[in-house]
């Protein structure tokens, strides 16, 4: 079984301070993979550091196989994505959801893209007039399913999803999960995910890794998450301050 | 029980817009007493403003209307600004969402704690910063001495909430309204924050309105739920009997939620045709 993202003995830093320190991990292909920790674990920073936004690292990244350079890659680009958190903040606000969505198509060199548009539009269940719209003209859910659709416009065979549901509502929370997962199931794409939230967790993820202060503390199955039967001290701190019952053993 | 400590009946708030006025909170009606009252809703459903209009914060253009609003014998409709000042932060006090934006950045903690308490309790300086290092204390901040000398930008996020709390209670109001006080907080720090809520508003007896969009959270800490949405109040139960909730809107709200064994293949979506909200 080949790794889709393949970390080795990664160190990150910001300037002088260094964030993350040596972390290890293999997601498998296909597998929906979750990061979780507080803020300022350096859960984020390692997706910054795969998708190429936080250059400064050490170690080893490599994805589907190929090892990721420090710099800017276009092929990188067409087998890994990312959404990110806030979709008021991620959306240009001067360009139409047809400007947003056409772009990677444009710098990637890529025709038929008024079909491609349509297509992705349909995947993440937007109606087809949405389409020349601003995102001020749209809510936090359909704006977060705009940023989804851009991540899918290259027809990459990863996503890195940082806090796609935290800004959301819980009605609306429950729609996103819902279109990620079914997403993952019709195109078989790998995940890893961040987040704070152990329930989305235990929904939409196969394993998970615990985070603290840049390190990873524990890599668990997400059954022992469900079960609550997570090991490390920390972990289990965690899992009872989002308001699971720790069972012993 | 004796007179409710603040009681509120058919509340509007009204934002005039392109398209004629806006009702955001839509003739909402309760009774508090010294309790704990949960107000849940997703954004839009008017909570906070419903914390805000009790304490006549809404700025113009937008307009309150009550048929009544009496706080401990005092009607509120009918306060002047002048009379207000003297409410807000004494009587009632509110806790904001992100301690990032609601400190002064340019005073030290110990001078913001100080300054909510001297406007309405004249004091001595040296009794005023004994008042203010013990409520640092109340917060559970270690080493008061040292966080009082600090600016907002040198401490954490979750500090920063905890001297918020410091603040609006040295006064020692009867009523604490407190509007996603953890949202922007880590979840760890989250259950500490609101312990310490907890903890100071049942010791003093006061009242307290916990305006949240997590259900749980409110029905861990509160004894009794209001749950809004488009600018009405579609239930109310008390807490414990959170999961015997009947509204489709509540219900669906809970069917959303992961939960932390959770093995649905496909989350319930709520169905927004099945009420009249907009």
């Amino acid at each position: 079984m080949s790794a889709a993202i393949q970390l080795q003995d990664l160190d990150i830093s910001y300037g002088p301070t260094k964030v993350v320190h040596g972390v290890s991990l293999a997601i498998a292909e296909g597998e929906s993979f979750a990061l979780v920790g507080e803020s300022g674990s350096g859960k984020s920073t390692i997706l910054r550091a795969i998708s190429g936004l936080a250059p400064d690292w050490t170690g080893a990244i490599s994805v589907q196989g190929k090892p990721r350079g420090h710099a800017p890659d276009r092929e990188f680009a067409k087998t890994c994505q990312m959404v990110f958190q806030d979709p008021y903040g991620s959306l240009h606000p001067r360009k139409t959801v047809d400007d947003c969505l056409s772009e990677p198509l444009v710098v990637h060199g890529i025709g038929e893209r008024d079909a491609r548009v349509k297509a992705a539009l349909a995947a993440v269940g937007l109606d087809q007039r949405f389409r020349f719209r601003y995102p001020h003209q749209l809510s936090g859910g359909q704006r977060q399913r705009v940023a989804i659709a851009r991540a899918l416009m290259l027809e990459p065979r990863i996503l890195l999803l940082d806090e796609p549901t935290s800004a959301l509502d819980v009605s609306v929370q429950a729609e996103i999960l819902n279109l990620l997962k079914r997403l993952r199931r019709d195109q078989g794409l790998t995940y890893l995910l961040v987040t704070h939230n152990l329930p989305v967790v235990s929904f939409l993820c196969d394993r998970l890794a615990v985070m603290r202060h840049g390190r990873i503390v524990e890599i668990a199955p997400v059954e022992a998450l469900r079960r609550g039967t997570l090991h490390d001290a920390y972990s289990r701190e965690l899992y009872a301050a989002s308001g699971g019952t720790v069972r012993i053993g | 029980m004796s007179a409710p400590l603040l009681s509120v009946k058919n509340l509007r708030v009204t934002f005039p817009t392109a398209k004629g006025p806006v009702d955001v909170v839509r003739g909402v009606s309760f009774s508090l007493g010294r309790e704990r009252l949960g107000i849940v809703g997703e954004s839009g459903s008017g909570k906070s403003m419903t914390g805000r209009a009790i304490l006549k914060l809404i700025r113009p253009p937008g307009r309150i209307a009550a048929d009544e609003m009496v706080f401990d014998g005092l009607d509120l409709t009918r306060q002047s600004e002048r009379q207000m000042r003297a409410i807000r932060g004494a009587r009632i006090s509110m806790i904001m969402q992100d301690p990032k934006f609601s400190l002064n950045p340019v005073m030290t903690v110990g001078e913001q704690i100080a300054e909510a308490l001297q406007p309405h309790r004249p004091m001595p300086r040296r009794q005023l910063r004994d008042r203010v290092l013990g409520m640092l204390e109340a917060v559970r901040i270690n080493e008061p001495e040292r966080v009082e000398k600090l600016y907002p930008h040198e401490i954490s996020g979750g500090m920063g909430q905890r001297v918020m709390i410091a603040m609006m209670l040295i006064p020692e109001p009867d009523l604490l309204i407190a509007d996603e006080p953890t949202s922007a907080l880590d979840v760890s720090v989250q259950a500490q924050v609101l312990d310490i809520i907890e903890e100071l508003v049942t010791g003093k007896g006061m009242g307290l309105i916990l305006i949240s969009h997590d259900l749980n959270l409110v029905a861990r800490y509160c004894d009794r739920i209001l749950v809004m949405n488009g600018g009405q109040i579609v239930e109310q139960c008390a807490a414990r009997e959170l999961d015997k909730a009947e509204h489709p809107y509540t219900r669906g709200l809970l069917a959303a939620m992961p939960r932390m064994d959770e093995d649905r293949e496909e989350l319930p979506v709520l169905d927004r045709s099945a009420w009249a909200a907009t």
